[in-house]
């Protein structure tokens, strides 16, 4: 099942970032890939970074807090973490890290330096946020400095949207620009290598419809134009053709004789089949039908944008109870490892 | 839909589009749920009904916005052809184009030699055209300056506002708020005393707080950057106060009673728990709440065939074709009322999935006005399809 090319989009990639436009369920599909890769093994950890709890909600865990919690653990050895990355926590972190600026820490906090750089000033958030990721990506286990197995095999972060996607990834380009030396600066180059590695790629996650699939192919030139490595694009939410067409084009041609046909099979399952419900049921096959061929041409559309494709079914029953569970099988089974 | 009536109490757009005293409408809500479409659908509407309207949109979809006839981005209102004449409505349309603001409001409160310095300044050049945050700020500026275009030039009697794809949908209710907190805090003294009293006098006004803190950014920031944050600043400094006026007079500008809030949402778990907690934060704000607008809610063509029903048939159905062998096989229609029933249990668990959010969302909000919008087969974007959503807002 396997597209051909998926292997270059998942082979030892450490780094998964996953955006797409609002509504198209990303953070589901952050979800079920970090959740695949933690059932095939590996020690995986999901990190958000816009404070909505999205994580929380789909585990049905407690709201998670600063720190990194246990969300999963499989059979296979395979474990999964969720972390909800805060500017502030992570501007605090920063600072004790590598300054050691314990007491400091609190006299920028009352000065309100803390508040500015972490709401007020644009584009420090984002510094911060992708701080956090480089810092987890290239963390190790152990005491031994630096010489310990890395902390997790892979990192699968629920990104911002496409339209901000490029730029949240690309602020640390800006602020080495800006900072022409110091620490900040080469702080702000490993970033961006740590993001532009062969090791961290960038999944789209797109529905078949018109906007999601615009944006889609927009953040996408966007994202290697920028010279970020792209990995799949997720169609989540595709619907199956329940009626075949060659039914549909009958009921087209001869609505009597199929409206009669529907009437007397519906009586014969013990169906009360007003006019009403009759007309009813062949509209919702007629607009499935056309909402299915819309899909077909927009996967098309996809397709040629030249990725590795992902698909993932609509689940009438949403992704709530055990929906994430089933989209993590099905991407084990297209060939995410 | 009967299902929806029995709960919430309806929302009635026409009338709050026809009520003259409305004057702004902002539509906001979390991202992918249709805010631009409910905002340009709103605005067709009431310019149809012989409103004067201008639609301030963030960042619309290509073709939705071709729609409206914005071919550019040029952050000037254009009327929209075809629309409203004969009963006196008309609608403009715009794209906030916020580089382009953040510009105008500089060489609006500098000396034009104050003004190429700042937009010269590369930490400004990054502020106002890239970084995330500033749409926040510069949609608020530019709903501030219609707004008193429109009271000057009597241009417009109704803006509709889309709000930006924010991370969260109150950053740019937060946003006055936080500039002004910024302003009167002890952090911009910090950063424009050193330019302003030049060397260390500012060190005796300030605590020692102050004095670690100034030595913390030198060294985390490094001398250069800190002294070119301090040369934005202090460029800037003139300007701010007449930045943070107008944002407080476009905050007042939202409580007041002309303004109606519209938040739209769409029937998910997400999308209605983020429009709840914006209904609760606008409560407490006391801004003026109109409703709620749940899109695209999926409903059923057959109302009266239960998905449990249909599910059963189906199956029953299938026993029945697979008990009477390759008899009916070769016959055209095989299997055609089975495919029709399977889906049909499958749209009504969606609507039931879909309903059920909305009941949770009104039993906690019992007194908030929703409107549903349902589903349509096809994407929208063009003016008889804006007219569609218009008219399915308006029903409720």
């Amino acid at each position: 099942m396997a597209t051909p090319s998926l292997s270059r989009a998942v082979d030892g990639v450490r780094l998964h970032v996953v955006t797409g436009k609002g509504g198209v369920g990303k953070t589901s599909v952050a979800s079920a890939l970090a959740l695949a890769l933690a059932r095939l093994g590996k020690r995986v950890l999901l990190i958000e970074v816009e404070g909505r709890q999205g994580i929380s909600q789909t585990f049905d865990v407690p709201p998670l807090g600063v720190d990194e919690v246990r969300l999963v653990t499989h059979a296979s050895g395979g474990e999964l973490w969720g972390l909800s990355v805060d500017a502030k926590a992570a501007l605090l972190e920063y600072l004790q890290m590598y300054y050691k600026l314990g007491r400091a820490g609190g006299a920028l906090e009352r000065m309100g330096v803390v508040d500015f750089a972490t709401t007020i000033a644009p584009g420090v958030r984002d510094v911060l946020l992708t701080g956090k990721v480089y810092e987890a990506v290239g963390r190790r286990r152990g005491s031994r400095r630096g010489h310990g197995p890395m902390a997790w095999d892979a990192i699968v972060l629920d990104a911002p949207p496409t339209g901000r996607i490029t730029r949240f990834l690309n602020v640390n380009v800006q602020v080495a620009d800006l900072a022409r030396m110091g620490p900040i600066r080469s702080q702000a180059e490993s970033i961006t290598r740590m993001l532009r590695h062969r090791q961290s790629v960038v999944h789209v996650v797109t529905l078949l419809e018109e906007m999601p699939v615009q944006e889609s192919a927009d953040a996408i030139s966007e994202l290697g134009e920028a010279g970020f490595g792209l990995g799949a694009v997720v169609v989540n939410q595709v619907r199956e053709p329940l009626v075949h067409e060659a039914l549909l084009d009958v009921a087209a041609a001869e609505p009597e004789r199929v409206e009669a046909r529907v009437r007397e099979d519906l009586a014969a399952a013990g169906v009360r089949a007003t006019g009403r419900t009759v007309t009813g049921l062949l509209t919702e096959a007629h607009d499935h039908a056309e909402r299915v061929a819309l899909e077909r041409a927009l996967a098309k559309e996809v397709a040629s944008q030249g990725l590795p494709t992902l698909s993932l079914p609509a689940l009438p029953s949403g992704v709530e109870d055990g929906g994430i569970s089933v989209l993590a099988d099905e991407l084990v089974e297209q060939g995410v490892r | 839909m009967t299902a929806a009536r029995r709960g919430p109490e309806p929302l009635d757009l026409d009338a709050l589009l026809a009520d003259p005293t409305t004057g702004i409408v902002v539509c906001c809500g979390s991202g992918g749920v249709g805010k631009t479409t409910t905002a340009a659908a709103l605005g067709l509407r009431a310019a149809e009904a012989g409103r004067r309207v201008v639609v301030l949109t963030i960042d619309p979809a290509r073709r939705l916005a071709q729609s409206l006839g914005l071919t550019e981005l040029d952050n000037v209102p254009r009327p929209v052809a075809a629309v409203g004449s004969e009963n006196g409505g008309s609608l403009d349309a715009m794209m906030l184009d916020m580089k382009r603001t953040f510009d105008d409001v500089v060489e609006a409160h500098s000396t034009p030699e104050k003004a190429a310095q700042i937009l010269a300044n590369p930490f400004y050049q990054s502020v106002s055209s890239s970084f995330a945050g500033t749409q926040e700020y510069m949609a608020m500026e530019r709903l501030g300056q219609l707004r008193a275009e429109a009271e000057r030039e009597g241009s417009w009697d109704l803006i509709v506002v889309d709000t930006p794809p924010s991370r969260s949908a109150l950053d740019f209710l937060d946003a006055p708020k936080r500039l002004g907190s910024f302003l009167d805090g002890r952090f911009i003294r910090l950063l424009t005393a050193p330019a302003r009293a030049g060397g260390k006098a500012y060190l005796k006004v300030f605590s020692v707080g102050a004095t670690v803190t100034a030595a913390t950014l030198t060294k985390v920031l490094g001398g250069q950057l800190l002294a070119d944050v301090q040369t934005f600043v202090a460029a800037l400094d003139t300007m701010f106060g007449g930045f943070r006026e107008r944002a407080d007079v476009t905050y007042a500008l939202l409580k007041e009673p002309a303004t109606a809030f519209v938040v739209v949402a769409a029937p998910e778990r997400d999308a209605l728990r983020e429009a709840a907690y914006f209904v609760d934060r606008l409560e407490s704000e006391g801004m003026p709440l109109a409703g709620v607008v749940v899109n695209r809610l999926q409903t059923l063509a057959a109302p009266s065939l239960t998905g449990g029903r249909a599910a059963a048939a189906a199956e029953q159905l299938e026993e029945t074709a697979s008990a009477e062998g390759d008899d009916t096989a070769s016959d055209d229609l095989a299997g055609l009322t089975e495919a029709l029933l399977r889906l049909h249990a499958d749209l009504a668990e969606v609507a039931a999935r879909h309903e059920g959010h909305v009941r949770r969302f009104v039993a906690g909000h019992p007194r908030v006005r929703v409107s549903t919008v349902p589903a349509s087969a096809t994407d929208i974007h063009d003016l008889d399809g804006l007219r569609e959503v218009g008219a399915a807002l308006a029903a409720g």
